[in-house]
């Protein structure tokens, strides 16, 4: 097949997936994964309003030193719960069951996922997961904060440890069997000429994503069942009073919680590759590190989880050779991080709103990762520990970069999913507003951190006041800038301009499709015989800067 | 979902091959693929408890031997045989339902599942002597908690517990929480693979087997041979510490 | 209250500066990228911008020398933050000899420390300035952290287990003591101060606080109305028991093979749980007392056991003016562990 100028566009059908079939039952017991990433996108919505709710209270709670807002044991419900439902509930099923579910099949040319009905049944266990976690919010909450460490949480804890850490583990089969569906899709269902190295790096992404839910997941069910054993039937596997360890308990959650930071990121960085190398019209400069540096940060992200424990009585020597590890796990990234830069060069840019996510994800993923390495560093870190400017450092990566991924996308494929472009002025004024909100909200943090402020504090010393006033002024211009593509993206179902088949003007699988898609994605079995961001046609691949026309549309 | 006549590429192929795939071919594999890849994040699942397990064995050898050689190595010995066995039945079985030989597939379906719920009853009978012996770990059985009956120097009686030298009787009980935790994980998934097997004795009556679709059979193997394997690991770490010859 | 904004902390230890001189590095080195990355973007997307709408630029695959030019120098500078990291940290969490011996204990949600001359304090630490301090501690329920930010130092305090710190303070002054792990309902209000002064004040501070008994003689009280002399003979000379005069510092010989140092740990935990490490030639009849010591009673016999000396006599707690081999760049007796 040609590049842009020359495949046929298929007239777009009366029916696509989302017509298809009408009816409460034909959505629930669907096995079309484009109508589950949608039931995905409508629950993870749910949950990050909810967990966008509790970050709203602690911010207010912080305007002020005192402790006047909440009672300290609510306000440690609240940051708690924060915790648990951005994680667990919004950022880990994020970009991989909506984007990842939507546009796996599509990007490899095949008709759904390998197993369908799995897929239905991941949206199930994660709804059970979040009703079971919902009901443990509402009667009471949890106090422990989202690291649940022993013996606190096992012995001390008056709130509904046991609950939500059912709510969790339910949720984490979830992960579990998403992961299992992507690596089996990738495998074996790729369309004739889809050799693996000509997959867009959204798939590699996703690719080493699912490698680590299947891998790292198991390993927290297995410490919340024995959390749960613990508290409910003091076994003493934690309690030192019968012989067992508190710090075992660190051990084994972080060496899930760490991995779980890159299932946070991964897919995000492959939402970026696409946006980058799609709103320049040019291939990934360097597709094979870019794509091999993915499968390295999964691969090395399970070897640094001590980093959380320097100061918790681990050993000096572990320590160091955590130190070195964690210091290692961040190259791959670099690497990426160069590579999109380089990408741009000579390139041709386009300002839309999904570039404009992509390049504030650069920006802010450079900040947050480089404060990573402060954090590797031991010396640093034995002062930054448990401060503020760790939560700046995990907030700059995961709103600021995996956010900011999955909010691209979402601007990126909305054309596709729902056939309707979102109105592109407000798209690019949220995407400011957003940047700058969330700038105000994070950097005080970290000086913040480095002079001393503790977190999960609702009451602090009057000095450090200034900077929490600006961080929660921030706070309310990213609320605000969030809700922005909330109201237009439903705005634009109804009102928004039909989008056609390609309405970017580009290569990719996924665009050769109408735009929604039928239910079987593909009318014929496409046969890929081009690269991955392959803009201009192979033999002028020399030529610089010809202008091409676009070949006329199909009636 | 749109109906054939405008899918121009749609095969009819074998009755149970699925929409979204291309051919039998394809969906073989992937379902193999994906069943590995379950046993996979079941063995770290599993891999959590050897963690524990090695953990606690080795700040306690001693309890750990004592509560060892409480087991009974007789009953274990024959459920790891009953299941290396039964793993042997459902290997033919998949043989037979590949090569297309019906009745001796139906057969060796039946032996497997057959020695299957043997081994589940020897566990039950072995469970109900920990009940029995006041084993059972923890106040997990209301009325029956841990309290086992110690032995003194000389007594020989088999329900009473004999400690080894340098080990108490709470880190014996920490050997039964992980003996109960591991064995009984293990049960469980005994429990849904004989449950998986009904679902194949039915089908294969029905033939719904044959030649060119026998996955689920295949699928259904690989995972009854991780649990059989899962046992033969759980059975010389738990039921075989510190038994020297000549020494009980 | 300062009337600029700061960037760091007061400086009040000997470590502070060197965290600070790393940090600024830190710093300099992200500052340095992010601006790099920010303009090389910012100048990319004006200058490579698209000027019509269906122009194609030249495809690009990659180049192997850009990629090992970018992944070795940062790898390269990433090792360097480790290796200075590392040796600070080194510094900081290796306690030295002889320092001065304060015991802590937190609990839900208070700090509580004695000095090994006896004075207590509640969530207030008074030190002399230019003294070596090494903090004991441990916490009798949850997992608390002492944080003292201008020292830029903090350790977690873990029950079951003693954990240490060590300062030497360089400016008198008062400075915020934090709880740095969530402890419950009143962990933002579990802070304190370390105050720091000059040895005379310090001195003086000690005499006006005497009157409770150092933890040593009250952990020889302890020693007596537990029994413990009754197997451990009433000098800790020995017994049925194994001799603990003396035995502070050395290495014991284990029934399972292995051997221990005895620290503050190994003889907390020998009172708590005896059966865990028994020392060849003596069999498993020690009772355990875990549930009936606290937390500051085990830091009084701790004491207690590690003055005892062969031949009847104490080891004093060195508190007031340094002695003689507490001299700045004096070099201490003993090996460096």
């Amino acid at each position: 097949m040609k590049p842009i100028e020359s495949f046929e566009v298929p007239l777009p059908p009366k029916v696509n997936y989302i017509n298809a079939q009408y009816g409460l039952k034909s959505w629930l017991l669907t096995k079309d994964h484009k109508r589950i990433a949608l039931l995905y996108l409508a629950s993870i919505t749910f949950f990050f309003f909810i967990g966008g709710i509790y970050a709203l209270m602690i911010r207010l709670e912080l305007l002020t030193p005192q402790g006047d807002f909440l009672q300290s044991t609510t306000y440690n419900k609240v940051f708690t719960q924060h915790g648990i439902i951005m994680i667990f509930f919004f950022l880990i099923p994020s970009i991989p069951a909506t984007l990842g579910n939507f546009l796996i099949p599509m990007m490899i040319g095949a008709k759904d996922l390998a197993f369908p009905r799995i897929n239905l049944l991941s949206w199930y266990i994660y709804l059970l997961g979040g009703v079971i976690t919902i009901y443990a919010l509402l009667a009471g909450g949890v106090d422990t904060g989202w690291t649940f460490y022993t013996p606190f949480s096992t012995t001390f804890s008056n709130s509904y440890v046991v609950a939500t850490g059912l709510g969790i583990f339910v949720n984490g089969f979830s992960s579990i069997l998403t992961g299992l569906n992507f690596i089996v899709t990738i495998h074996t269902m790729r369309a004739p000429g889809m050799t693996w190295f000509r997959l867009p790096l959204f798939i590699w992404s996703h690719y080493a994503t699912s490698m680590i839910m299947i891998l790292g997941t198991p390993v927290i069910a297995i410490t919340i069942l024995l959390l749960a054993f613990e508290r409910v039937a003091r076994v003493g596997i934690f309690d030192p009073a019968l012989g067992g360890d508190p710090v075992l308990f660190q051990h084994l959650f972080w060496f899930y919680s760490h991995p779980a930071v890159y299932i946070m990121i991964l897919p995000s960085m492959g939402v970026i590759s696409e946006l980058i190398a799609n709103f320049s019209r040019k291939n990934i400069f360097g597709y094979s590190f870019v794509a091999f540096s993915s499968i390295a940060i999964a691969v090395f992200s399970f070897l640094v989880w001590g980093h959380h424990l320097f100061v918790s009585s681990q050993s000096v020597y572990a320590g160091m050779i955590f130190s070195l590890l964690s210091f290692a796990v961040a190259i791959p990234s670099a690497i990426k991080v160069f590579n999109w830069t380089a990408t741009l060069y000579k390139s041709s840019i386009s300002y839309d709103t999904p570039m404009l996510y992509a390049l504030g994800f650069i920006g802010l993923f450079t900040v947050g990762g480089m404060t990573g390495l402060f954090l590797a560093s031991l010396a640093v870190d034995v002062h930054l520990s448990d401060t503020y400017f760790i939560v700046a450092h995990f907030h700059y990566i995961m709103v600021g970069g995996a956010l900011m991924g999955y909010l691209g996308g979402l601007h990126y494929w909305w054309p596709k999913i729902s056939g309707r472009m979102y109105p592109e002025g407000w798209g690019r004024f949220s995407a400011l507003v957003i940047f700058v909100g969330f700038n105000l909200t994070f950097l005080p943090q970290f000086v913040a951190g480095y002079l001393g402020m503790p977190r999960r504090y609702h009451a602090y010393p009057p000095e450090f006041q200034v900077f929490n006033v600006l961080s929660s002024a921030g706070a309310s211009i990213l609320g605000f800038g969030m809700l922005m593509p909330a109201l237009y993206f439903v705005w634009s179902m109804r009102y928004g301009r039909h989008a056609d088949a390609n309405p970017w003007h580009l290569p990719g699988l996924e665009w050769r499709t109408p735009s929604p898609p039928p239910t079987e994605n593909f009318y014929t079995t496409p046969i890929v015989t081009w690269d991955a961001y392959e803009f201009a046609p192979r033999e002028e691949i020399e030529v610089v800067g010809r202008f091409r026309h676009e070949a006329a549309e199909p009636t | 979902m749109t109906t054939h006549a405008t899918t121009a590429n749609h095969v009819h192929g074998h009755p149970a091959l699925q929409h979204h795939f291309e051919n039998m071919e394809q969906q073989r594999e992937a379902g193999t693929l994906g069943m590995w890849i379950f046993l996979v994040t079941e063995i770290m699942f599993f891999g959590g408890m050897f963690l524990a397990y090695t953990l606690y064995r080795g700040l306690y050898p001693a309890a750990f031997a004592s509560g060892s050689n409480h087991l009974n190595i007789t009953l274990g010995a024959v459920n790891t045989g009953v299941l290396i066995l039964s793993s042997f039945t459902m290997a033919m079985a998949v043989y037979f339902t590949q090569v297309g030989k019906h009745r001796p597939q139906v057969f060796c379906l039946i032996a497997t599942l057959i020695l299957g719920l043997a081994f589940l009853g020897i566990k039950a009978v072995e469970y109900y002597d920990k009940y029995e012996d006041h084993l059972i770990p923890g106040k997990l059985i209301p009325g029956n908690p841990f309290d086992p009956e110690v032995a003194h120097h000389g007594d020989t009686d088999p329900h009473k517990l004999h400690l080894l030298e340098n080990a108490t009787v709470e880190k014996v009980e920490m050997f039964y929480w992980i003996y109960f935790a591991m064995t009984g994980m293990h049960a469980f998934h005994m429990i849904i693979g004989a449950g998986l097997l009904m679902y194949l004795i039915i089908f294969s009556l029905r033939r719904r087997f044959d030649p060119e679709y026998h996955s689920p059979v295949e699928v259904i193997g690989l995972y009854w041979h991780f649990v059989d394997i899962v046992w033969i690991f759980l059975f010389p770490l738990l039921y075989l510490l510190g038994r020297h010859v000549g020494h009980g | 209250m300062q009337s600029w904004i700061p960037l760091v902390p007061e400086s009040a230890s000997t470590f502070s500066w060197k965290v600070d001189a790393l940090y600024f590095y830190l710093s300099g080195v992200t500052l340095f990228f992010t601006l790099l990355i920010s303009a090389v973007l910012i100048f990319f997307v004006i200058r490579y911008r698209r000027r019509t709408p269906y122009e194609i630029p030249r495809p690009v695959s990659g180049s192997h020398k850009l990629e090992t030019l970018w992944t070795v120098i940062p790898f390269v500078i990433a090792m360097t933050m480790f290796g200075w990291g590392a040796s600070v940290y080194f510094d900081q969490y290796k306690p030295p000899e002889n320092a001065m011996e304060v015991y802590v204990v937190g609990k839900q949600w208070m700090w509580k420390l004695q000095h090994a001359t006896g004075q207590r304090e509640i969530n207030e630490l008074h030190v002399p300035v230019g003294r070596k301090i090494k903090l004991i501690m441990t916490t009798e329920d949850v997992i608390h952290d002492f944080f003292v930010p201008a020292f830029r130092t903090k350790a977690d305090v873990i029950p079951g287990r003693y954990t240490t710190l060590w300062f030497e303070a360089t400016k008198t002054g008062r400075y915020h003591l934090f709880c740095a792990e969530y402890c419950g309902m009143n962990h933002s209000g579990m802070t304190g101060s370390v105050i720091v002064m000059e040895q005379r004040e310090f001195d003086n501070w000690l005499s006006g606080n005497v009157g409770t008994a150092t933890p040593a003689t009250a952990g020889q009280q302890l020693y007596q109305t537990l029994g413990c002399a009754s197997c451990h003979g009433a000098n800790g000379e020995g017994g049925r028991g194994p001799t603990l005069a003396g035995i502070y510092g050395n290495v014991q010989q284990l029934q399972n093979g292995q051997t221990v140092r005895v620290d503050e740990g190994y003889v907390r935990e020998s009172i708590t749980n005896p059966q865990a490490k028994l020392v060849v030639g003596f069999g498993p009849i020690m009772p355990t007392f875990q549930g009936q010591v606290s937390e500051d009673q085990l830091v009084q016999l701790v004491a207690y056991i590690k003055s005892l000396q062969p031949g009847g006599e104490t080891r004093p707690a060195t508190a007031a003016s340094p002695s003689p081999t507490a001299r700045p760049g004096a070099s201490p007796t003993r090996n460096i562990r």
